[in-house]
């Protein structure tokens, strides 16, 4: 199911302003990649580039190459709403749909696709409610709205929606930021889980969750406000926060800046 | 201590407060004292009197409020008191009419004025009814409601989801121009091009048309206005699930919307209602049962009204009352029906 993701000269404009500036990295499959780096620096629009929602922002603009193990998601031809099922992404804030039940929110997904039999959505839901540590929660309350659930509650609901239609990749862009610390546990535990059948992406501000959740971390950063931001370096995440091989890096994460 | 709750000490968190009849003493006094002075003066309309215990009102809890409890109470008193007096001010013509109308409506109002028309009824005498009126009234909301209610929802989708650049800004310049057209402007509109240049005679359709062009751009706006509201993180949340742009519309923006553009279209469904303007000119009016609104004249409630109001004896005064009645309990229970739809449809937040 996971699929590796290489990322060769990536440049993404908003309008004429360039925000991300060639950037090039591989996601390993079955494994966390974490991106920190501060505000403005372009995670989140990195992040969107990987499954094309950057170009749904107006004059939201890609050049370059983003491999999805031997396809490229920008070349001729390609459906972006095929790569968006391909790669699924779960937001900052929670965002299950007001007009739908919990069990319609995570049957969303197949149901808006239209390609679904009803005697497996069922077992779908309950299977993508499970893998979200939310059945337990839930199960007892699958018809009532979704947004009458707590905000931990709310994202694993889209987290499940998000895995319902098993995509190979999960982007996740800041998922814990609105969340107390209970909630965020829960939902570091269950990015361990997913690993195992996914690619997993990850933007946050906490540190200290990069560190506990992800393989890899890359770090981007730029050099004023107004210039592109641009990837400083990836590598495995203990050597991230031990030992950079950026100087950059190690101001970032030991707190020192300018 | 027992002497400081008799008389509290003065603390910088603790003003002078006024009682809470305060309000209700000002306004009963200035109320006598409105009444008095007109008395006095010789003035005999309601309306001055009641202007002058406004005016008293205001004035007299502004005063009173600053000696007591200084300039910040006083100055929120006399907001407070303003917008009361312009609540009144404006409930007050509404609640008069309501009652005019229903006072008089009632008169010749039941079941035979709703299933009869004036087929064989002369201005002057008693009887008759409005079924020809109601129906045609129906049939030509209906049609119009048709036409503008896709073309309207449509629209406003376009302007939202799609719209970028010189068509959307284009789109946008003329639905406010046909927001500012006078109803008489539309009527004359189609009656050029429908009846003088295409030969067509005048029938309920004709009329349709004409409201249609004034229904349109009410559409446009509130249904625009609705998907505006919606947040975006849903569209991006269905789209990142794979799905096409027009399945998110049409399954995520617009049910999560529907509320409010349904109260929409009703509030443009009874604005149009009351349209007697293009009526008069491309429907023309009957007496008789036409049940045919692409065919030969029509009626109209508005236009029952109108010339009812007109044959100026007293049975046909009755009758447009009590029709004027009818179109008034008509719109209203669109207005209701539109509520109530909007609350069943609306997003529900419960656990």
């Amino acid at each position: 199911m996971a699929k590796r993701i290489d990322v060769s000269g990536l440049n993404a404009y908003y309008g004429s302003f360039l925000a991300i500036e060639d950037i090039s990295m591989t996601v390993e499959p079955r494994s966390v990649t974490a991106f920190i780096g501060p505000s403005g620096c372009g995670k989140s629009t990195f992040l969107r580039t990987l499954n094309r929602m950057h170009e749904v922002t107006p004059g939201g603009r890609v050049e370059g190459k983003v491999m999805l193990d031997d396809e490229n998601l920008y070349g001729a031809g390609i459906d972006p709403v095929a790569v968006r099922r391909e790669v699924g992404m779960v937001f900052q804030r929670p965002n299950p749909f007001p007009t739908m039940s919990v069990y319609d929110n995570v049957a969303a997904g197949l149901r808006l696709n239209g390609k679904y039999k009803k005697s497996q959505l069922d077992d779908v839901v309950e299977k993508s409610l499970r893998g979200a540590n939310l059945w337990n929660e839930v199960k007892d309350r699958l018809n009532k709205p979704g947004s009458g659930l707590s905000g931990g509650q709310q994202q694993r609901l889209c987290i499940a929606r998000a895995i319902a239609v098993e995509p190979n990749v999960l982007l996740m862009d800041e998922p814990c930021s609105a969340l107390d610390p209970i909630s965020t546990l829960a939902i570091e535990d269950l990015i361990g889980e997913l690993k195992e059948r996914f690619t997993i992406v990850i933007v946050t501000h906490n540190m200290q969750q990069a560190a506990r959740v992800s393989d890899r971390t890359a770090f981007f950063n730029l050099a004023a406000v107004g210039q592109p931001g641009k990837l400083i370096e990836i590598d495995d995440t203990e050597r991230i926060f031990s030992n950079p091989s950026v100087q950059a890096t190690e101001d970032y994460i030991s707190g020192r800046f300018g | 201590m027992s002497h400081a709750t008799l008389s509290p000490k003065r603390s910088s968190l603790r003003g002078a407060t006024l009682p809470k009849w305060f309000a209700w003493a000002v306004a009963a006094g200035s109320l006598a004292l409105g009444y008095g002075i007109s008395a006095a003066a010789g003035l005999h309309s309601d309306i001055q009197w009641a202007l002058i215990a406004a005016v008293l009102f205001v004035v007299g809890s502004y005063a009173v409020s600053a000696k007591v409890e200084g300039g910040r109470q006083a100055r929120d008193r006399t907001a407070t008191s303003l917008v009361w007096v312009a609540f009144l001010l404006a409930v007050t013509p509404l609640a008069s009419l309501l009652w005019e109308t229903a006072e008089r409506g009632v008169k010749v109002l039941d079941g035979y004025f709703l299933t009869h028309s004036m087929g064989v009824v002369a201005d002057a005498e008693p009887g008759g009814g409005i079924y020809h009126a109601l129906l045609g009234t129906l049939e030509q909301v209906g049609l119009a409601s048709l036409i503008s209610v896709p073309v309207g929802v449509l629209t406003a989708i376009y302007l939202v989801e799609y719209g970028r650049g010189k068509l959307a800004r284009a789109v946008t310049f003329f639905v406010d121009v046909m927001t500012g057209i006078p109803s008489i402007v539309a009527g004359l509109f189609i009656l050029s091009l429908w009846v003088l240049i295409l030969k067509m005679g005048p029938s309920g359709f004709a009329g349709s048309l004409a409201l249609s062009i004034l229904m349109i751009p009410v559409v446009v706006r509130s249904t625009e206005e609705m998907l505006k509201l919606v947040p975006n993180e849903l569209r991006e949340a269905s789209l990142a699930l794979g799905v096409p742009k027009w399945r998110t519309i049409l399954k995520v923006v617009l049910p999560t919307s529907i509320g409010g553009i349904i109260t929409g279209i009703m509030l443009a469904i009874a604005r149009i209602t009351g349209e007697t303007a293009p009526v008069l000119l491309l429907v023309w009016g009957t007496d008789f049962i036409n049940a045919n609104p692409f065919q030969d004249p029509q009626e109209s409630l508005p236009m029952y009204i109108y010339l009812q109001f007109g044959a100026g004896s007293d049975p046909a005064y009755d009758r447009a009352w009590a029709a004027a009645l009818t179109l008034i309990a008509f719109i209203m229970i669109l207005n209701l029906a539109a509520r109530g739809i909007a609350r069943w449809k609306a997003p529900k937040t419960g656990r």
